[in-house]
């Protein structure tokens, strides 16, 4: 129990990525609830790519979290920026008035 | 080793605490500054596991950039709250059983052993010892030599989605009066300056 081991922050990790699946399905008409959630997502990814890194004495896991973090980062600008010239045409950012485009 | 696992369950028990407030808060703001608490324990966590570079980063590009871009927008659009929370009760049902099942299968697999002991020693760039090299260099030594075209197509990256950004955005404004600098420097003497013969006495 006070031995901390990988076991113990890849279970950190994994109710992170649980709670960010449970996220998008609560929030299922929230778009930036949404996005929020799947930054939690690619957090617990992040901390199960340090752990494993630590954990075999390989530095390569962290350059890839490193890499994760860009898309990341690149992913909420580009979505962030979508929601807002959404919200600027229709006035609403309601996930069931996303519609426009269905045949 | 009392204080390190001390340490550990503390950040761990509020980032999973602020975890779920991020997604069960009845306000988005409330959600983003939770998310902010949720990042800052994780870069706890990445200090805890000898991982300082990354957590510093975690603290610059995700509580600095992302969070902040992720209140003004918050801030920006007018969200109907009330229409955002319908249906909460019934998604609650189907959602929590489906992280209940997802949760339980990843125990069941991290409580297996799978890591096998001889992987340390097969370790493609070894972590050197912290006496002799700190994190920070030796994650540079690794990202500009062995890795650098990577690190390039992540620049790449960033530069696509930082001008896809502003695209995005970028609208033209009816009404609104901007310099137009090659229309003053094409304007000439003719339509610009009248001369009136002005007879003395009279005015115009």
């Amino acid at each position: 129990m006070l031995e901390i081991g990988l076991a113990h922050y890849l279970i950190v990790a994994a109710v992170l990525f649980t709670l960010g699946i449970f996220g998008i399905f609560l929030n299922r008409k929230n778009v930036i609830v949404i996005l929020m959630s799947i930054e939690l997502m690619l957090l617990a990814v992040n901390i199960n790519f340090v752990a494993f890194s630590t954990h075999m004495g390989d530095l390569v896991g962290q350059v890839f979290a490193i890499f994760i973090l860009t898309v990341a980062a690149a992913e909420a600008a580009i979505g962030l920026a979508i929601l807002v010239i959404y919200f600027r045409n229709r006035g609403s950012i309601a996930v069931e008035d996303i519609n426009m485009m269905k045949g | 080793m009392i204080i390190q696992a001390l340490v550990f369950y503390v950040f761990a028990t509020i980032s999973i605490a602020s975890a779920l407030m991020v997604v069960s808060s009845k306000n988005p703001v409330h959600s983003v500054l939770f998310l902010i608490l949720c990042f800052f324990n994780a870069a706890g966590l990445f200090v805890l596991m000898g991982a300082e570079f990354l957590a510093m980063i975690l603290v610059v590009v995700y509580v600095g950039a992302v969070a902040v871009l992720f209140l003004f927008v918050v801030m920006m659009l007018d969200i109907n709250i009330e229409r955002a929370r319908q249906g909460f009760k019934q998604h609650l049902i189907l959602g929590g059983s489906i992280g209940l099942v997802l949760l339980v299968e990843l125990v069941l697999i991290l409580s297996s052993t799978f890591a096998s002991p001889d992987a340390v020693a097969v370790a493609s760039v070894p972590i050197p010892n912290i006496d002799d090299v700190h994190n920070t260099r030796a994650l540079g030594q690794v990202l500009y030599t062995k890795y650098v075209y990577l690190f390039q197509a992540c620049g790449m990256i960033l530069l696509v989605a930082m001008i896809g950004a502003i695209v995005l955005t970028l609208r033209k404004r009816e009404g609104v009066r901007k310099q137009v600098i090659s229309d003053q420097v094409n304007r000439t003497r003719e339509e610009s300056v009248e001369i009136k013969k002005v007879t003395s006495g009279s005015g115009i």
